[in-house]
């Protein structure tokens, strides 16, 4: 997170809510990457500890487009959802698929040797470094409004957020697709038994999920930072938002997105010391006091 | 309780005759500690890594206690590795030279720190498990990381001064005394962990991960199990990082990284779960590759590591450890329909 806001000269009371700000834009970043591993977690109950390739995938097309190959940064961003997608589509028909029914441990083993890769492939192409991108003239600047100045890029990463959550509802909620999925979530075999191709379903929940990771990823590369260990570096935070969701609830991620959001940025802003520290105690609190998620249906994982 | 166990063994006889049998040494055990002690006088310019391999060997070992048989999937049993290894190195820095002592209070206090976790880690199902033994080795990391006063933070704990080992052996640069000592601490605990898995006690481990529903039915206290077990493993885990600082006289932060805990369930998996030596093979095969593989670059090592643990997981069920015993079960079977 940057500390960009600690000029001393603003009252506190501000700059709490520049903090806040930046917390909400952070929470959504995190709810456009996690969503789709509490949909596909609740709906298969398979662990994908590597769900945050995707999204390191996402950051990286972005980066590559726009240095390379000139492309404009609202051109990047549907391009990074569709070839995310894309990908996981072929990554769940070769990888994933056999282990559905496995244990838990094969799944953790799988995924994480799919980290593992992603690492080495991402170092071998692009380097070790921190990658960074211009971002177009009318995202950038701040805008001041009573004393709080905010950035115009992080009011549209809280949009976008908002937005596709909205989309997201609308499309679980009054869409005979959403309503697919809504059953399969709840009871997979009876889904099965009433003709719901719950395969089929889970396949294109998961291609949406992992598009929106990329996508996530894609807009967040200036916010949480891209290098090959991106996957790792935010595994814990990915796992955190879903589980303390509650799998399968997408109310209950964006409530634990934007809580994990704020907190997180809060602590490194005012605490950097024990800024992570923080981070890890409340996960293992949490979890203990919720253990099916903050708005999760009560389903053993 | 006896025709459950009977096919184990063909004679009649009371009902811990097959006990018995399962206890007693075989051919292939004895040669592989022989052959751990002949490594001492063949290969004496690699005994530094032969300790290394012998650690990490006894570090899979612990996590094969509550993984392979007792069936708690973790992502954080580095965590017990790193408090060991750092109260070790601490003690070892701050006065109590004498490497048993130190070995003996570090075991204490990982054990102390798996007792206390237990109660958080097994309340959940394997997800929240993962969540919760990950954290809790991300915190333990993170406060090693800020605690540079104490720990020395990235730069590792440096001034470690061991005494002689007994009062009598001291350490010497070519890890001669060092590698009889991490040898013969892991041959005592392997034999208690044996024993223990042999027993009846480690049957009611089993149970438990294969039909937690009938463990209880047949009277099989599961917490109380689960908890035990646990700590016995993060103690062992504690041993093996306290054997780690004492022989290299310097712990480094990753001694309590997320890639410690990951490598060694790759370790164990490619050695194989639940047969005691699958933790030593893995150790020695894992450790090997990465000695040659390694220093090309680290990429390269991670990839090829990658690759191995997806086509493990789809393909390759039992490890190297499985798969010797499966031969072994085929040459049996064969000599048998001979007689």
């Amino acid at each position: 997170m940057p500390r960009d806001r600690a000029s001393s000269k603003v009252p506190a009371v501000l700059s709490f809510l520049g903090v806040l700000f930046d917390g909400l834009a952070y929470g959504a970043l995190l709810f456009l990457i996690s969503v789709g591993l509490s949909v596909t977690l609740g709906l298969m109950g398979f662990i994908n500890l590597s769900h945050g390739v995707f999204a390191m995938l996402g950051g990286y097309l972005l980066v590559t487009l726009m240095d390379r190959g000139g492309w404009s940064f609202a051109a990047c961003l549907p391009l990074a959802f569709v070839a995310t997608a894309l990908l996981s589509l072929v990554l769940e028909r070769t990888l994933y698929r056999p282990l559905y029914r496995s244990t838990h441990l094969k799944q953790v083993l799988l995924t994480v040797g799919i980290i593992f890769v992603a690492v080495a492939c991402a170092t071998y192409f692009w380097g070790p470094g921190q990658q960074r991108v211009t971002l177009p003239q009318a995202l950038r600047g701040r805008l001041s409004a009573g004393g709080v100045d905010l950035s115009w890029y992080r009011l549209f990463l809280i949009a976008c957020g908002a937005l596709i959550t909205l989309a997201l509802i609308f499309g679980l909620e009054r869409t005979r697709f959403g309503a697919r999925i809504r059953a399969s979530v709840d009871a997979h075999r009876t889904a099965e038994a009433m003709g719901i191709h719950v395969d089929r379903v889970f396949q294109i929940t998961f291609a949406i999920g992992s598009g929106l990771a990329g996508l996530g990823g894609a807009l967040g590369v200036n916010v949480l930072g891209l290098d090959p260990y991106f996957a790792l570096k935010y595994l814990a935070y990915f796992l955190l938002v879903v589980v303390v969701g509650g799998p399968g609830s997408i109310m209950g991620t964006l409530l634990a997105a934007v809580l994990l959001g704020v907190a997180d940025t809060t602590g490194k802003y005012y605490v950097p010391e024990i800024g992570p520290f923080v981070i890890y105690l409340a996960m293992i609190v949490l979890l203990l006091a919720f253990p099916h998620g903050l708005l999760g249906r009560k389903k053993a994982l | 309780m006896s025709e459950i166990t009977q096919p184990v063994s063909t004679s009649p006889g009371p009902w811990w005759q097959p006990l018995r049998i399962r206890e007693r040494w075989r051919l292939a055990e004895i040669v592989f500690w022989l052959g751990l002690v002949a490594v001492y006088f063949v290969f004496p310019k690699q005994l530094l890594f032969g300790s290394q391999i012998l650690i990490t060997g006894l570090f899979a070992l612990s996590l094969d206690l509550i993984l392979g048989y007792a069936g708690i999937v973790t992502l954080g049993h580095a965590a017990f590795f790193g408090l060991g290894a750092y109260t070790a190195g601490l003690l070892a820095k701050y006065g109590v030279h004498d490497p048993l002592i130190g070995l003996v209070l570090a075991a204490g206090a990982a054990g102390l720190l798996g007792y206390l976790s237990s109660f958080l880690v097994l309340r959940g199902g394997d997800l929240a498990r993962l969540m919760i033994t990950l954290g809790i080795a991300l915190l333990l990391s993170e406060i090693a990381n800020q605690a540079t006063v104490l720990t020395g933070g990235v730069d590792g704990l440096q001034g470690i001064t061991m005494g002689p080992l007994l009062g009598l052996f001291d350490f010497d640069f070519l890890g001669k005394v060092a590698y009889l000592y991490v040898l013969g601490v892991s041959f005592v605990l392997f034999v208690l962990v044996r024993a223990l898995m042999i027993s009846p006690y480690g049957l009611s481990l089993r149970s438990i991960r294969e039909n937690p529903r009938r463990a209880v039915a047949i009277g099989v206290p599961i917490r109380a199990r689960l908890t035990n077990i646990y700590t016995f493993a993060a103690t062992i885990a504690g041993v093996a990082g306290a054997l780690l600082a004492q022989t290299t006289q310097f712990v480094a932060l990753d001694v309590l990284s997320f890639q410690r805990s990951a490598d060694l369930l790759i370790i164990l998996i490619i050695g194989g779960t639940a047969t005691l030596y699958g933790g030593f093979v893995g150790a020695a095969l894992f450790l090997i590759a990465q000695d040659r593989l390694a220093h090309l670059s680290p990429e390269y090592w991670l990839f090829w590591l990658g690759i191995l643990l997806i086509v493990t997981t789809l393909f390759l069920d039992a490890g190297v450890m499985g798969g010797l015993l499966r031969i072994d079960t085929l040459i049996r079977r064969r000599f048998a329909g001979w007689r």
